[in-house]
């Protein structure tokens, strides 16, 4: 365990040690207020809740996460020093754990830089507050269950480039996995019961479960288990690449 | 110690590395040498637990890299091919961070932290982030972290590469120091490390073993073993003395500054004999020198003669 937070602790340092960690957080921030702002109307709706801004966040999420969990693995194999930290005496678990906590208490932390909109909506209105830490959750939640993706794809390669477009893509079909665009595809090849189980994959739809402001047991569940398949296959990728 | 059994590594048809076993006692420093692509590395990766092997075994203090990995882990320093290291930390935090992974803590890492960085001259460059620093302090910082938390067992993949030769020099005493007590792998293709710092050498080439031995021996079965070489005024005259010793197997001069070296036959030794017969016939000689062996000769014709076939003492 005391491996695991050594790992995060270096891990996360290392995010504001480069210029990465300030263009993330700058750009994320900026994107953010533009889309609530432009594209969601906040003062136009005229209502005190934070709908509009959240409602952007798996699009926002689609391009920047990819974009800090394509270096977690890649960026290690491409500069060796992934042969200096497996051969220390660490689990590959500790090591995957340590990493991907790091990048999501990074994300975390842009995420709660954000809290001038939720300032701005209390002071303008009275939103429910519940409904806004709900949301809070379930964007967090799914940039995880983003990242752990990334991660898996990470250790798939030594290109960051192809980690970055792999992931995109997959984080793409399952945000959409409950929408026709993907649903038909998979209807016209496969049976209903197939279709049905894609469909209960969509992050979209947990996503909007949870910031309806009720947090159902079975989101949480769905998103911590998405996590954690892929950090396993995270560990099985690194592993066979060892043996390769 | 580490011992490895049959230890093979194949990547589909390519056979990295073919069944190499030896073993390596406290105490020992052994060189790995080969050509370029050999399989030195691929053997250290898989002893060090980074690369499985696809077949046969290797242990370190006794530990099995792979069913004990975590243990052989602890009693093993490792310095990986190009001495990564995290380039945006600096020296110290990279060092603690080290000693963090090591469960070292407080006091204790202190020390050891302050002993490795003494022992690599890095003091100046402590509060320096990695990437800003030249190829030496690098491949430096890369060995204090190896040796970091006084591993019983060390494994230095090209220790010295990119140093400069007062950093080499300085580095194969540290390797020397270190000797005593422990077990050590390197690897490197300067010969003269060979000489300065291993007690056995262990050549490879396409992956086989090809010969196992003291530095001594190897230079043993060089051409030039027990060969007399000298620089003379007159050429000519000293060759046709040298001729006339009768152990003499042949006669060589370097075209290039006309030395000359006499080889001896099978098992004889000339020298002093040479040194008679220079003498009786009053032949200048400026230098008169017993070689003993050129151990990069021994390499070449041992690596590409022979089309790989073993060769063991």
């Amino acid at each position: 365990m005391s491996l695991t937070l050594t790992i995060f602790k270096r891990e996360l340092r290392s995010y504001f040690a480069t210029p990465v960690a300030y263009v993330f957080i700058v750009i994320f921030l900026l994107l953010a207020g533009a889309f609530a702002f432009y594209l969601g109307g906040f003062y136009e709706r005229g209502q005190a809740d934070l709908q509009p801004f959240f409602t952007f966040h798996p699009w926002l999420y689609l391009f920047l996460v990819p974009a800090v969990s394509m270096r977690l693995w890649a960026e290690e194999r491409k500069s060796g020093t992934i042969e200096l930290l497996l051969t220390l005496p660490v689990t590959l678990w500790q090591a995957v754990l340590g990493k991907f906590f790091a990048a999501w208490a990074f994300i975390a932390i842009a995420l709660a830089l954000t809290f001038p909109i939720w300032l701005t909506v209390n002071y303008l209105g009275r939103p429910d507050n519940g409904v806004i830490f709900a949301s809070y959750l379930g964007s967090l939640l799914m940039a995880g269950a983003f990242l752990a993706i990334g991660s898996c794809l990470s250790a798939a390669t030594r290109n960051q480039v192809v980690a970055f477009i792999l992931t995109v893509a997959i984080c793409f079909v399952l945000l959409l996995a409950g929408y026709p665009l993907v649903l038909g595809a998979i209807g016209s090849i496969a049976p209903q019961g197939v279709v049905d189980a894609v469909a209960g994959l969509s992050f979209l739809t947990h996503f909007e479960a949870i910031g309806k402001g009720v947090i159902d047991l079975r989101d949480l569940v769905y998103f911590v288990l998405t996590i954690a398949v892929w950090l396993y296959a995270s560990t099985l990728v690194i592993d066979m690449k060892k043996a390769a | 110690m580490i011992e490895t059994r049959e230890l093979s590594k194949r990547y589909g048809s390519f056979t990295a590395v073919n069944a190499i076993s030896f073993k390596v006692e406290p105490g020992q420093v052994l060189g790995f040498l080969g050509p370029n692509g050999a399989g030195k590395s691929t053997t250290m990766k898989m002893i060090a637990g980074f690369l499985a092997p696809t077949s046969g075994r290797a242990s370190v203090a006794g530990f099995d890299v792979e069913t004990q990995a975590l243990a052989a882990r602890r009693v093993l320093g490792y310095l990986p091919e190009g001495a990564p290291s995290y380039g945006e930390m600096t020296v110290r935090e990279f060092m603690d961070f080290m000693a963090a992974m090591r469960g070292l803590a407080g006091d204790a890492a202190e020390r050891r932290i302050d002993d490795s960085v003494g022992r690599l001259h890095l003091e100046a460059v402590l509060e320096q982030p990695i990437d800003t620093l030249s190829k030496g302090f690098k491949r430096r910082v890369g060995l204090a972290g190896a040796i970091l938390h006084d591993p019983q067992v060390l494994i230095l993949d090209e220790p010295t590469d990119g140093l400069d030769p007062n950093q080499k020099q300085e580095v194969r005493s540290l390797i020397n120091s270190m000797a005593r007590d422990k077990t050590i792998v390197i690897s490197t293709h300067l010969l003269e490390e060979v000489h300065a710092v291993c007690t056995r050498a262990i050549i490879i080439a396409g992956g086989r073993l090809l010969a196992d031995a003291t530095p001594a021996e190897l230079e043993a079965r060089s051409r030039y073993h027990q060969a007399v070489s000298l620089s003379a005024a007159d050429v000519e005259q000293a060759k046709a003395a040298l001729a006339r010793v009768a152990d003499v197997a042949a006669i060589e001069v370097d075209p290039q500054d006309q030395r000359i070296t006499a080889f001896p036959k099978p098992g004889r030794q000339i020298f002093v004999a040479v040194s008679d017969a220079l003498k009786a016939q009053n032949v200048a000689v400026r230098e008169l020198a017993l070689e003993a062996g050129r151990l990069d000769e021994v390499f070449r014709s041992i690596t590409q003669g022979a089309g790989g076939k073993g060769v063991r003492t």
